[in-house]
């Protein structure tokens, strides 16, 4: 199985990574989209990791698995905080920062 | 849950001290390394229904459904990883996204008690420009995608591929050559969890 086709599906993953992140209002899809977004990337790491031989990508997935562990319990928390804060979801409707 | 366990089941073989041909995930590999033709059919059942499941995520109303959505995704992307020979990534992917990420965003999603989202289909200006945008960067990594390619270098044979990538090798490089970035990801693991605590306690009065 050639690199090009899992290339592309992490490519059109990803794309709908990003889709997600900019039409969607909801604090949550938004974060889903981003965890799509690091699982196209994983994708397209192991995929040319398969190609070259190289175990070092492998490692790199696993690295990244982590990070995005820490960054989804970070990111829900806020979600928590934000939610008993101004009780809605909506990031249009959240500003906290802009004093 | 039920997925889950019968996933722990075919695939504890990886761990187990079992002889290895015996064993789901390195048979996978072993059955699309032996036919070319099955390996192609298998990553379009699953580029499929990953793609389906996003799309799905993307367009659906209710938080609940678009994360089971996403465990689909997850699922999918787990045997696509099988049948890249990433035995350890795709357990791994399976035990950390399916098993525990969702099920964090989906205690969330429940915790929170959300009311019905609006629907994604009225017009504005905004949508127009996410879209195009949206488009516009699936098009340029298509681009590179077709272009880059070329001057890549051969890949190896699939045999040699397959030592360099299993357990074994990948633990080897991951507690010596890796193991200070390991105790690090230990690090920011425990600071992730005390942060999240801390967070989710606070008041933003």
């Amino acid at each position: 199985m050639d690199l090009t086709w899992y290339l592309s599906l992490s490519a059109v993953l990803f794309s709908i990574g990003v889709l997600g992140v900019l039409l969607r209002r909801n604090a949550i899809i938004v974060f889903l989209s981003i965890e799509l977004m690091l699982n196209a990337v994983n994708l397209s790491l192991v995929g040319f990791a398969q190609d070259f031989g190289d175990v070092h990508g492998h490692i790199l997935v696993f690295f990244v698995m982590s990070v995005a562990a820490a960054e989804a319990a970070v990111g829900l928390a806020i979600v928590i905080a934000m939610f008993r804060n101004t009780l809605t979801l909506n990031i249009d409707e959240i500003n906290l920062f802009r004093g | 849950m039920e997925v889950g366990r019968l996933w722990w089941f075919l695939s504890l073989g990886t761990f187990a001290p079992v002889r290895e041909s015996a064993l789901l995930p390195s048979r996978l590999s072993a059955l699309t390394r032996a036919s070319p033709m099955l390996e192609t059919f298998l990553f379009f059942v699953f580029a499929v229904l990953t793609v389906v499941g996003a799309l799905g995520m993307l367009i659906s109303r209710s938080p609940v459904a678009a994360a089971l959505w996403m465990v689909q995704v997850m699922l999918a992307i787990a045997c696509l990883y099988l049948t890249l020979n990433a035995a350890f990534i795709g357990v791994v992917q399976v035990l950390v996204y399916a098993g525990a990420i969702m099920v964090l965003f989906l205690f969330v999603i429940m915790l929170l008690n959300l009311e019905e989202m609006p629907s994604l289909g009225d017009f504005d200006w905004r949508r127009v420009v996410a879209g195009i945008l949206g488009v516009a960067v699936l098009a340029q990594l298509l681009a590179l995608v077709a272009v880059q390619l070329v001057g890549l270098p051969g890949a190896p044979t699939t045999e040699e591929a397959v030592a360099q990538t299993d357990v074994s090798n990948i633990g080897v490089v991951l507690l010596t050559e890796h193991a200070f970035t390991l105790q690090i990801v230990g690090v920011l693991l425990l600071a992730a969890t005390i942060g999240a605590v801390v967070l989710a306690k606070k008041r933003f009065a």
